[in-house]
């Protein structure tokens, strides 16, 4: 029998296996920000212990950061916690992408751009969407600050070797639907923990069709589907959006990786623990109405009846959500009014996703009451995507530019979604409170938050294209 | 690492599904840069009203519900967001554990660097003790070396922990002391392994 990329990965990262406890694996690149780790210096601190490998360790600010006057920071608990990060890294000779670093952005936004997230490593960050990197053909994970601890102190972690779950989507996409849509999709129609004690491996031929932002989008949410990480085998598209980065080798070196990352992909006779399947051509235009990403519906549909829930438990949460919500059953989703728009999140804010969006606004403007706000992922897109003109359609349209960051995927700093207002939003996560006390959050696509803004509610933005194409 | 041997406590219901870490310790609680302190914002958006007064409907606050040391919780309990605040704030307020017929693997393991332990017990077990907790008082009596729960009704039901962890908590063996003592692998692993990966600085 074969091995799956997952079990290759695996395999040759364990540096010591015995009875009875879970494989001590090896860290090959530990990803930092400011609000996971301050506990973690601090415990070394107290025992005395350095950093085993700050040349495998980077850091970043990105959750607290102000995405308007990013220098003056109001709020002196963020503050402190950043000045913590700045003077951890110098005392542990980490490198950092501080605040003025052309480097700057969200963590998982960076580790790609930066060429650090190469196929076949292991990456932890003190954060649930270290999944993203999965995208690049690496074992990427998620981690607590003791964790965190444990990897500054030893680049190591004991981890039980997980299951393999294979997530097939065939067919091809309509026009108008994105990645977004496919994992929102495949978490509405599996629930938010098919996911759970397993590594996913995506493949099939919308997979293959898909760049490596749209690859990074699904790679991103599959923990939001319980999966501890997930996985696309490297390729071609893989090697050459690589190429050329910071942090990647040149040359013959860089060569000879491909050459070893081609081995990654599974074996055609690998066997998985599970395996599940999804028919890409059913895919619509997706927008969650409820407070975990399982609650999405189609944008041509309506939110459930409550009758249709299948067990008591179930009809207890959605009768919570739309409350929460300020929703009835049955309705229209395109009947749901929206004043806020927030197009950024380590999901959808790369170049690709605000292009995306920039082409359904070219021309248009933000519709009456509407507060829409851009927040590119890191400086480096920001700068790529004023050059290109994107900035200026935004501005064009009503939209606010933005400095890079977290912003209002969870609200650490200064935006906010005010309570009861709802909010189009390209983030990860609708969970209450996410993007402020009372916030509605509903997860969209890029180019579904930009219809969004045009028009004060929820469109299908494949009518759009019809009709002014 | 804290131990865990054994303790009695009262148990109480909470008894939603999907209970995410956002929920457990809202965001605006994790500035901190300490462990501690973090139990009088646990659940915040729930325990209390957005003027800022004291939710008198929510599970934690009914006075019979008081001092509550073992969370009786439903599936998926700890998803979301990876941030150990969440168990740091539930052990704060002095949960010590948490039971639930399924668990998020992140916040799963995040409880146990802690010495919360988060015992899976049937969906039929768990169904009881949501039911029987809610009528106080209702105590449960947890043994790790026995891997198992008793209620002060005759409730009898026994869990699985991993044989690593069993040892780990039962003992509060320092788990970064133990992974140093191996330092003599991981050298070799990274001799072996040299061109793997490539260095940052
Ligand atoms: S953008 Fe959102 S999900 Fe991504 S790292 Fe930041 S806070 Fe987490």
């Amino acid at each position: 029998m074969g091995n799956t990329i997952i079990e290759k990965i695996w395999e040759k990262h364990v540096v010591h296996r015995e009875a009875g406890k879970p494989d001590l694996v090896y860290i090959d690149l530990h990803l930092v920000h400011e609000v996971t780790s301050p506990q973690a210096f601090s415990g070394l601190r107290m025992k005395n212990r350095p950093v085993r490998r700050s040349d495998l360790t980077f850091a970043t600010m990105d959750h607290n950061v102000p995405t308007v006057n990013r220098n003056q920071i109001v709020d002196p608990v963020a503050k402190n916690q950043m000045d913590t990060l700045r003077s951890n890294c110098l005392e542990f000779d980490i490198p950092l992408a501080d605040l003025d670093s052309p480097d700057q952005g969200i963590v998982h936004v960076i580790g790609p751009e930066l060429g650090l997230t190469k196929p076949g490593m292991t990456i932890v960050c003190g954060d649930s969407h270290t999944s993203t990197h999965g995208a690049f053909g690496s074992l990427a994970f998620g981690i607590g600050t003791s964790e965190v601890e444990h990897v500054l102190a030893t680049q190591t972690l004991w981890q039980a070797k997980p299951k393999t779950l294979k997530v097939e989507v065939s067919g091809s996409l309509g026009p108008g639907v994105s990645a977004k849509d496919v994992i929102l999709y495949i978490i509405s129609k599996h629930g938010v923990k098919f996911g759970t004690g397993y590594v996913i491996e995506f493949c099939g031929d919308v997979i293959k069709n898909m760049s490596m932002e749209e690859r990074m989008t699904i790679c991103n949410m599959s923990i939001e589907g319980g999966a501890k990480a997930s996985i696309v085998a490297p390729d071609d598209k893989t090697f050459t959006y690589l190429n050329g980065r910071k942090y990647v080798p040149e040359g013959d070196d860089f060569l000879d990786n491909i050459l070893e990352w081609k081995q990654l992909e599974s074996d055609d006779d690998a066997e998985y623990d599970n395996a599940i399947e999804i028919d890409g051509n059913e895919i619509a235009p997706m927008v969650s109405w409820g407070t975990n990403p399982s609650m999405t519906a189609p944008v041509n549909s309506r939110v459930p009846y409550l009758s249709e829930c299948d067990t008591e438990a179930e009809r207890k949460a959605v009768q919570r959500a739309f409350e929460y919500m300020g929703l009835e059953e049955g309705q229209q989703i395109t009947d749901i009014n929206v004043t806020k728009v927030f197009i950024g999140s380590c999901t959808n804010s790369r170049l690709e996703d605000l292009r995306a969006a920039a082409e359904v606004i070219r021309g248009k403007k933000a519709a009456a009451g509407v507060q829409a706000i851009v927040v590119p992922g890191s400086q480096n897109v920001k700068k790529m995507a004023e050059e290109e003109g994107l900035a200026q359609i935004f501005m064009e349209a009503g939209f606010e530019w933005r400095e890079s960051g977290c912003s209002m995927c969870l609200s650490m700093n200064a935006d906010i979604v005010n309570p009861e207002e709802h909010c189009a939003s390209t983030s990860n996560r609708n969970f209450e409170g996410r993007q402020g006390a009372g916030a509605r959050t509903h997860l969209v696509s890029p180019q579904m938050a930009a219809a969004a803004a045009l028009h004060g509610h929820f469109v299908d933005v494949r009518n759009l294209a019809a009709v002014e194409v | 690492m804290s131990s865990f041997k054994e303790m009695t406590g009262k148990a109480v219901a909470m008894d939603r599904t999907n209970v995410d870490t956002d929920q457990i310790i809202p965001k605006q609680f994790l500035k901190r840069i300490e462990k501690t302190g973090f139990g009088q914002y646990l659940f915040y958006d729930w325990r209390f009203k957005p003027n800022g007064e004291l939710n008198e409907n929510f599970e934690l606050n009914l006075p019979e519900n008081h001092g509550a040391s073992i969370l009786i919780a439903n599936e998926n309990f700890g998803c979301g967001s990876s941030r150990e605040h969440a168990p740091w704030a539930l052990m704060d307020y002095g949960f010590k554990v948490i039971i639930a017929p399924s668990f998020a693997d992140i916040f799963h393991q995040n409880c146990l660097k802690n010495g919360v332990l988060p015992i899976v017990l049937k969906e039929d077990e768990v169904a009881y003790l949501l039911k029987q907790s809610r009528k106080q008082p209702y105590e449960l009596t947890v043994s790790l070396e026995n891997k198992s729960v008793l209620g002060s009704d005759g409730f009898k039901a026994e869990f699985d922990i991993h044989p690593y962890w069993y040892n780990m908590l039962l003992n509060g063996w320092d788990e970064i002391e133990l992974t140093l003592q191996l330092e003599e692998r991981i050298r070799e692993y990274e001799a072996e392994h040299s061109g793997n990966s490539t260095r940052i600085s």
